[in-house]
């Protein structure tokens, strides 16, 4: 094996990281199979119920005959497109909410950022209870909006502070002083330079999404069935856990490879964008 | 905290769906709907209700439920009874867990125990408290038969032995969720400590390794662990809603996913106005106790912008 350098850090990635980008591969392409080819049709009742796990069935049945392994390859897919759909809905409000506020007057920085902290003080869970509860039933739709909202305060006040520590920066007075309009500003100037924390950040917001949506489901808020969502195949799985152990444990070991994986992606990440913090590990 | 109410109150409109539809019946008329809605008061202009909202809290009148009609303020006391225990005995057994596994991480990260405790604590951050909790029963009360896997007893306190035995489990869970994360700051904060230059002139000084940790290291590492404490503490009493469904325990987090799905609107708005409350002092407590630990903290403007 030769080593693989970066052109940032110059050196090998760290063994972490590449268990991070395995882990998440895995899943991408677990999910993505799932689009053309499962082993069995997920509504399908193919054998008997609460099966264990065999060669025929890798994770067992459910308490209606289906496969887990598909049920749970699905979920893969559920899983990522709520996390993508989410992030990026946090990122689109939560960095223009964050810019906003770091370049907006006093008085309507110090509204915005008094709402965000109570916003942050609530578990992102609970706001995605309370947005899930206000639209009219719960979808995979909603379920993203809810969790991406909630996770957009975060990100809020994150772009907030970083955008504030570049715009007191001498070459952006300079800048003003130029005539650059403060979209120029933020363009050529605050978000080259803020990305690769946010970056970062969203990594870890990912990971949080894809626990946030198995909450939801597992409360009975998330995508209905037939979507086969971690959390809703765990809270199944928790009823029959007398008969069927297994299944209470395979579908969350599906969800801890992913979040585990976009964990460690994520400080990957940050060891390259700040090396410096490299020594803490 | 009037931001905190209007933010909240704001949250609670946007729920579709009229309040007055939980008092009538299936196919009542226009008539009896508007006396419902006059009733409840969701007739009257937002910023009226908002007003009358607010005058109400201010005398601790948090209404009654819609739905069985029993004052919301006595129901949350009632619910507390259950919630409190539960947050605060997690509280102080996660405290007792982290603290020396933290501790141990970052003085010995170097070995494999230290490693291990590590790795640990990155899988505790990673999944979600009910699936803890669904294995911990799965564990605990499916297979060892120790412990009972839910429920709450029906005569509650009155019958302590019942009620501890029924909060074992969960207890065990929000306590290991809470551990996994507090581990990673202590350690951190103990890395601050170790790599510190006033650790190292304290040993130049001839204290002993061990001594030099306990007399410099502990107040210093202590402050930035404090205010992540006030957090932690907050959010698991309002993430307490997960773990109360897994176990199916009668407290907060319940009463407000039934309120949800009932659009009861004055049991939402008491849990969360109750639980914002408390975040809120939790909040003011973690500053008072960091500013008791570190004297610098007194001296210094407090409020600046960063």
């Amino acid at each position: 094996m030769t080593d693989i350098a970066t052109p940032a850090a110059g050196r090998r990635l760290s063994p972490t990281f590449v268990i991070g980008l395995v882990l998440v591969g895995l899943n991408v392409a677990v999910a993505l199979t799932t689009l053309v080819w499962t082993p069995y049709d997920p509504t399908a009742m193919t054998g008997g119920r609460l099966a264990p796990p065999s060669l025929l069935h890798l994770a067992g049945t459910d308490r209606l005959g289906r496969d887990l392994f598909t049920e749970i390859m699905i979920g893969a897919r559920i899983a990522l497109t709520v996390g993508i759909g989410a992030v990026a809905i946090a990122a689109l409000i939560g960095v223009s909410l964050g810019l906003i506020a770091a370049f907006a007057s006093r008085t309507l920085d110090d509204i915005l950022v008094a709402t965000l902290d109570i916003l942050i003080a609530f578990p992102t869970l609970l706001l995605a209870m309370l947005i899930v509860a206000a639209s009219d039933g719960a979808s995979l739709g909603t379920a993203i909006l809810a969790i991406g909202v909630a996770a957009s305060a975060i990100v809020a006040r994150l772009t907030r502070i970083l955008a504030r520590r570049v715009l007191a920066m001498d070459y952006v007075t300079a800048a003003r002083v130029a005539g650059t309009s403060w979209i120029g500003i933020v363009r050529i100037h605050v978000l080259p330079n803020i990305w690769p924390t946010l970056i970062v950040n969203l990594a870890l917001q990912f990971g949080l999404a894809v626990i946030a949506e198995a909450s939801l489901s597992y409360l009975g808020l998330g995508a209905p069935p037939p979507n086969a969502s971690w959390g809703r195949l765990l809270q199944e799985a928790q009823g029959t856990v007398y008969t069927a152990p297994f299944g209470a444990v395979a579908p969350g070991l599906a969800l801890l490879s992913l979040v585990i994986g976009l964990n460690l992606t994520a400080d990957g990440l940050r060891d390259i964008a700040d090396p410096t913090r490299r020594t803490r590990t | 905290m009037l931001i905190a109410i209007a933010v909240l109150f704001v949250l609670l409109r946007l729920l579709p769906g009229d309040p007055a539809n939980a008092l009538v019946s299936v196919g009542a008329d226009a008539a009896q709907i508007e006396a419902a809605r006059r009733q409840v008061g969701s007739d009257l202009p937002l910023a009226e209700q908002f007003v009358r909202f607010v005058a109400a809290l201010a005398r601790f009148d948090l209404g009654a439920s819609f739905v069985s009609g029993v004052p919301v303020i006595e129901e949350i006391g009632r619910r507390l009874t259950v919630t409190l225990p539960l947050t605060l005995l997690a509280f102080v057994s996660a405290i007792a867990l982290a603290l020396p596994l933290g501790i141990l991480a970052a003085v010995k990260r170097r070995r494999w125990y230290g490693g291990l405790i590590s790795i640990a604590s990155q899988l505790g951050i990673a999944v979600p408290v009910f699936w803890i909790g669904i294995l911990l029963v799965t564990l605990f009360a499916v297979q060892l038969r120790l412990v009972p896997s839910s429920g709450f007893p029906a005569r509650g306190w009155l019958d302590p032995l019942a009620a501890l035995r029924q909060l074992a489990l969960p207890v065990l869970t929000i306590a290991l969720v809470m551990a996994a994360s507090l581990i990673r700051y202590v350690r951190s904060a103990s890395l601050d400590v170790i790599g510190s230059d006033y650790l190292r002139t304290a040993r130049a000084l001839g204290s002993g390794y061990r001594e030099a940790l306990v007399r410099h290291g502990i107040r210093n590492g202590a402050v930035p662990v404090i205010s992540i404490l006030g957090i932690e503490l907050a959010s698991t009493l309002l993430g307490a809603v997960v773990v109360e469904r897994v176990f199916a325990l009668p407290g907060l987090g319940s009463m407000l996913l039934i309120g949800i799905e009932q659009r009861d609107y004055p049991n939402v708005q008491g849990v969360l106005f109750i639980s914002t409350l408390i975040v809120l002092l939790v909040g003011f407590a973690a500053d008072i106790a960091q500013r008791l630990v570190d004297p610098r903290l007194r001296d210094h403007a407090i409020g600046g912008r960063t």
